[in-house]
């Protein structure tokens, strides 16, 4: 066994070297190193063709028509495209738009930017469970509404919104509807038309292929309109001009062709494996599942450790690699907003561990990590005041705490 | 992060975990911090009758650095008296760990906790610093 041990899946996942190995072939002179736009020459027909095959690849996976996939750098990007596009395309049509404060920070600094620009965001307080509750979305929706943003699997704690029922509601109440889902491709089945999706953001790296790359779906029927973002030659239609990265185009079509083939047998298995994890770790004392255990993707596992301070526990656990958040926030000292917008205090926000599982994790890595766990908190918690505290029947809630 | 040596030593073999009774009229607690900053430190000392302090021990909640700087504070304190303990500075605790700016917070915590000890001590014996080490 190899430490340390990659539980970090949902940060991003290797390539699969079956990805790898056929992206290779798209780089060299021997290859299809094409400019997928050159007309005039078999080499650009040569990258054309295995672009336009891995567009394929990616709209089989959502569901969707290959003319409806937009390449984008990554989702980020695609998050940016959908909700500026929409934004500067229907701003005479209305200005509110709606989304949820444990979006990712893709979706919820777009929106911020558009405020500076004159739009209305209403940003809803998910359930405890940190799932959405359609009453309170329909409540918000109004006339002016342009644009619900709604994730499905959200990164940190791994819940998965019903982007079905939320798109029923939107179609009736005739308002858009971008679903960032960076997280579920690959992890729950996916149908556009069947969710009555009109835009979704996808990424390569999440699903074992390249980082760089990424999509977003722009529903033709009916007729989703965007202002482009990125202007120049005109490419994927004039929504996002730039020349394709066929290798990276190419990776993350394999990619998605694979997670269609295998995603049934392997998110059983990777299910198999997180519960195991639950199992071991959750008769602990004050250990807490963070979000909905069974509107969950297989893969995540988020806890609170109580009493013990999520950094310093990531400090201890050097021999598998996991986070307290998501990648984007583990720099910064401040807890997780999306723990803080399920109402979790703050003991329990800094106390947050986020597990998550993939392709090539085994269960004796499971089982080592487990242990591990285990040791390691029950080691932090005789250097914890606040356990002691606890240990003596003292309620933290009611100490005065001299704040710095 | 990377964290320096000195740092991953004090974090993975801290000195000096542990309580002394609160009630003890030798010892002086100091509690400092708050779980919504992510920090709480508590450190506690022991004196004797020349004012020096016999031991000191600590409990932290944090991270790696906070957890460094308290346990690095107790070995320093030991063996000083009350009022050479009170003249530590953050900066010594930041400069001896080699904390990063983004750490500094954690050894100004733990130079509030080494002053609410000494506090907490003179409060209980009623006497004043001067008098002690006189």
């Amino acid at each position: 066994m190899k430490k340390p041990i990659y539980l970090d899946y949902s940060a991003t996942t290797p390539v699969d070297p079956r990805v790898a190995e056929k992206m290779c072939r798209y780089l060299t002179l021997d290859g299809g190193f094409g400019n997928p736009a050159s007309r005039s020459h078999p080499f650009g027909w040569q990258a054309e063709e295995a672009v336009e095959e891995a567009r394929a690849h990616v709209a089989a996976l959502l569901g969707a028509d290959p003319k409806e996939i937009v390449w984008t750098s990554g989702a980020t990007e695609s998050d940016n495209l959908a909700i500026k596009g929409v934004a500067n395309f229907y701003g005479k049509k209305g200005k509110h738009i709606v989304t949820c404060k444990t979006e990712h920070k893709a979706v919820l600094d777009t929106c911020r930017q558009l405020e500076r620009d004159g739009f209305e965001v209403t940003y809803l307080d998910p359930e405890p469970n940190g799932l959405v509750d359609l009453e309170k979305l329909k409540a918000v929706i109004r006339p002016g509404t342009i644009l619900v943003s709604i994730m499905h699997v959200n990164n940190e704690i791994g819940v998965i919104q019903d982007i079905a029922a939320i798109g029923k509601i939107t179609r009736e109440r005739g308002v858009l509807f971008h679903v960032d889902a960076a997280q579920s491709t690959g992890k729950v089945p996916i149908d556009v038309n069947a969710m009555n999706v009109d835009l979704m953001s996808v990424s390569g790296h999440k699903t074992y292929g390249p980082k760089g790359i990424g999509a977003l779906y722009v529903r033709r029927k009916p007729r989703v309109r965007l202002e482009a973002q990125i202007h120049g030659g005109g490419h994927e239609r004039g929504m996002r001009s730039g020349t394709l990265a066929t290798h990276q185009c190419v990776g993350m079509g394999e990619a998605y062709r694979l997670a269609k083939e295998e995603m049934a047998s392997e998110i059983e298995r990777i299910r198999g494996l997180r519960n195991r994890l639950l199992t071991a770790l959750k008769d602990l004392p004050e250990v807490y599942v963070n979000g909905d255990l069974e509107h969950r993707v297989a893969h995540n596992l988020n806890m609170s450790f109580n009493f013990v301070e999520g950094e310093s526990l990531i400090m201890a656990l050097k021999d598998i690699a996991v986070s307290s958040g998501s990648a984007c926030t583990s720099a910064s000292l401040e807890p997780s907003y999306v723990l803080r917008a399920l109402g979790r205090n703050d003991e329990l926000a800094h106390s947050s561990i986020r597990f998550t599982i993939g392709r090539f994790t085994t269960q004796e890595e499971i089982d080592y990590a487990a242990g591990l766990v285990k040791d390691k908190v029950a080691k932090l918690r005789e250097l914890s005041p606040l356990w002691e505290m606890h240990q003596e029947g003292v309620d933290l809630s009611k100490v005065q705490w001299a704040a710095h | 992060m990377a964290y320096s040596d000195k740092v991953l030593d004090h974090y993975e073999n801290p000195r000096n975990v542990g309580s002394f009774d609160k009630s003890d009229s030798k010892v002086g607690t100091g509690m400092v911090g708050a779980p919504a900053c992510g920090d709480v430190m508590k450190l506690q000392i022991k004196v004797n009758e020349q004012g020096i302090i016999e031991d000191a021990k600590f409990k932290t909640y944090g991270c790696g650095s906070a957890i460094a700087s308290s346990s690095l504070l107790t070995e320093w304190v030991k063996g000083k008296s009350i009022d050479e303990a009170g003249k530590i500075k953050n900066t010594q605790i930041a400069e001896e760990l080699a904390l990063p700016p983004v750490k500094i917070h954690c050894s100004v915590l733990a130079e509030d906790a080494i002053k609410a000890a000494i506090s907490d001590y003179q409060t209980k014996t009623g006497k004043g610093s001067k008098a002690d080490a006189a």
